[in-house]
């Protein structure tokens, strides 16, 4: 199952010069770019691990997309995302977000019923992948 | 419903100038046919690069090796364009620099229009000048250089790090200061990223050279050495007049020779710096002026509110210590 989150992510993957344009759009709008990654792509996971610090003063994308480059060979088969943030008062919020890493096999989700009182039925998310410890959730094939 | 082929996020092995190269087959027009012509002239036209050329050797004065060097970079670009256009890749010309020169030669002003040409002509994607110098590169700490170093080397991508006073990245007397590390991470952006930033070194030349033997790695990445020479008092008679008539005063013509000899002596004494010590000449020549018309209690012309009169500089204390010899006390600029 191919995750998709974040813009664009119903295209295929970006290519890092199409990445790079679309960096380079955040940075000329004045947004902060940050890299992420995480091994745990539950659609309700808000936190995933930074790489590094958000990038501040940045003129030129090559710095953003270098550092991409790099969570990606230090984290291999694990999803990396980049955000951009507004900080103007008022929008003071992630103003894009996409994907620009993900593991080679993606075993998806599946849907989990719970009963309850009264023949009440609850839905839950559940990562196939999470079923592994932390670190060796997507191993390559 | 089919979804379109879905092509994997390229993983690339590394960054480097080379894989990138091979990895991007140059896009735009197909090249040209091998017996056209293209015409330089009307591709220099079309740059601006003749503007900022022009605005270099107007604003300027003097220091000629200097502008005919950057004019031979500015060629070596153009015509590496035009090579382009025939399919003809070289590799991209690795345009890292060192400035070296007395204090107030112009290096850090070079440096800012450098950046500015490089835009021009198409070789820097933004044409920014990031200024930096130890404090910014080096941490206090274990740990602390490297993302210190890395951050300015990103916020100068897509145009130009100048690290002024280079030569105090490296002390040789202490193995264990952490500008060792500063340096070995330069070394690694400016082989890899060539194509993201240009980095220019700049420092006075004796401490230059030393430090330059010191770190052999680094000398062989600059591919230009640029020295800036002193002013004759000529030039600096000439870049005192671009100053004020910048700032819309003029000399009397009695003023001329006074002038004169306050740079004569001036250059003989301790601290000289160049057209700096020119400029901080006409602040304080501006001072005396403006205190003379006040204390006069006359009512003042146009005239009288441009004119820079001998008086605004005798008075000086370059005229009273002695040159060439023992300093008398801190000479100020
Ligand atoms: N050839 C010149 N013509 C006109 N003005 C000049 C010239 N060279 C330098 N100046 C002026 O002199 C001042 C000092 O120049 P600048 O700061 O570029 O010197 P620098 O070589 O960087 O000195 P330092 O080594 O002390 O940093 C600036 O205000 C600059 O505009
Ligand atoms: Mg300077």
């Amino acid at each position: 199952m191919r995750l998709t989150q974040g813009a664009f992510s119903f295209l295929p993957d970006l290519t890092d010069e199409e990445i790079t344009a679309q960096v380079q759009y955040a940075l000329d709008k004045g947004w902060a770019v940050s890299v992420e990654y995480t091994d745990d792509p539950h659609p309700r996971n808000n936190y995933w691990e930074m790489w590094g610090l958000p990038l501040f003063d940045l003129a030129d994308a090559a710095g953003i997309v270098a550092e991409v480059v790099a969570c990606r060979r230090a984290h291999p088969e694990h999803y990396v995302r980049l955000n951009a943030f507004d900080s103007t008062l008022g929008r003071q919020t992630t103003a894009l977000s996409f994907l620009v890493g993900r593991p080679t096999v993606e075993p998806g989700f599946r849907l989990e019923r719970q009963e309850t009182t009264d023949r009440c039925i609850r839905y839950t998310l559940h990562s196939y992948a999470t079923d592994r410890p932390a670190g060796s959730r997507y191993a390559a094939p | 419903m089919t979804r379109p082929q879905h092509q994997p996020f390229r993983a690339q092995p590394a960054s480097s100038a080379a894989a990138r190269a091979e990895a991007q087959p140059p896009a735009g027009p197909p090249p040209l046919a091998p017996d056209a012509k293209v015409d330089l002239q009307a591709a220099r036209a079309e740059s601006g690069v003749e503007k900022v050329l022009t605005e270099l050797d107007t604003d300027l004065v003097g220091m000629v090796p200097v502008k005919a060097r950057i004019a031979e970079i500015a060629a070596l670009l153009l015509v590496d364009g035009q090579r382009a256009r025939f399919g003809l890749s070289g590799s991209t010309p690795g345009l890292h620099m060192s400035f070296t020169g007395s204090p107030g030669t112009g290096k850090t002003t070079v440096a800012l229009r450098m950046a500015e040409m490089l835009h021009r002509l198409g070789y820097s994607r933004r044409g920014h000048l990031v200024s930096v110098t130890r404090d910014d590169l080096v941490g206090q700490y274990v740990g602390h250089t490297a993302p210190k170093t890395k951050d300015a080397l990103k916020r100068a991508m897509g145009g130009v790090l100048f690290i002024d006073e280079a030569y105090y990245l490296f002390r040789a007397e202490n193995e264990r200061d952490y500008g060792q590390e500063a340096i070995e991470i330069l070394l690694q952006v400016m082989e890899e990223h060539r194509d993201d930033l240009v980095v220019i070194f700049a420092g006075y030349a004796d401490r230059m050279d030393q430090f330059f033997a010191a770190n052999p790695g680094l000398s062989s990445r600059v591919a230009h050495h640029i020295d800036f020479p002193d002013y004759s008092i000529d030039e600096l008679m000439a870049i005192g007049q671009l100053m004020v008539a910048r700032e819309g005063y003029r000399f009397a013509e009695s003023t001329l020779p006074v002038l004169r000899e306050y740079l004569s002596r001036r250059s003989r004494q301790p601290r000289f710096a160049n057209a700096r010590s020119v400029r901080n000449a006409l602040e304080r020549a501006r001072l005396r002026h403006a205190n003379r018309l006040l204390e006069s209690g006359l009512p003042v012309s146009r005239d009288d509110l441009m004119e820079l009169r001998p008086e605004d500089f005798l008075s000086s204390r370059v005229f009273t210590d002695p040159v060439d010899g023992t300093p008398a006390g801190p000479a100020t600029g």
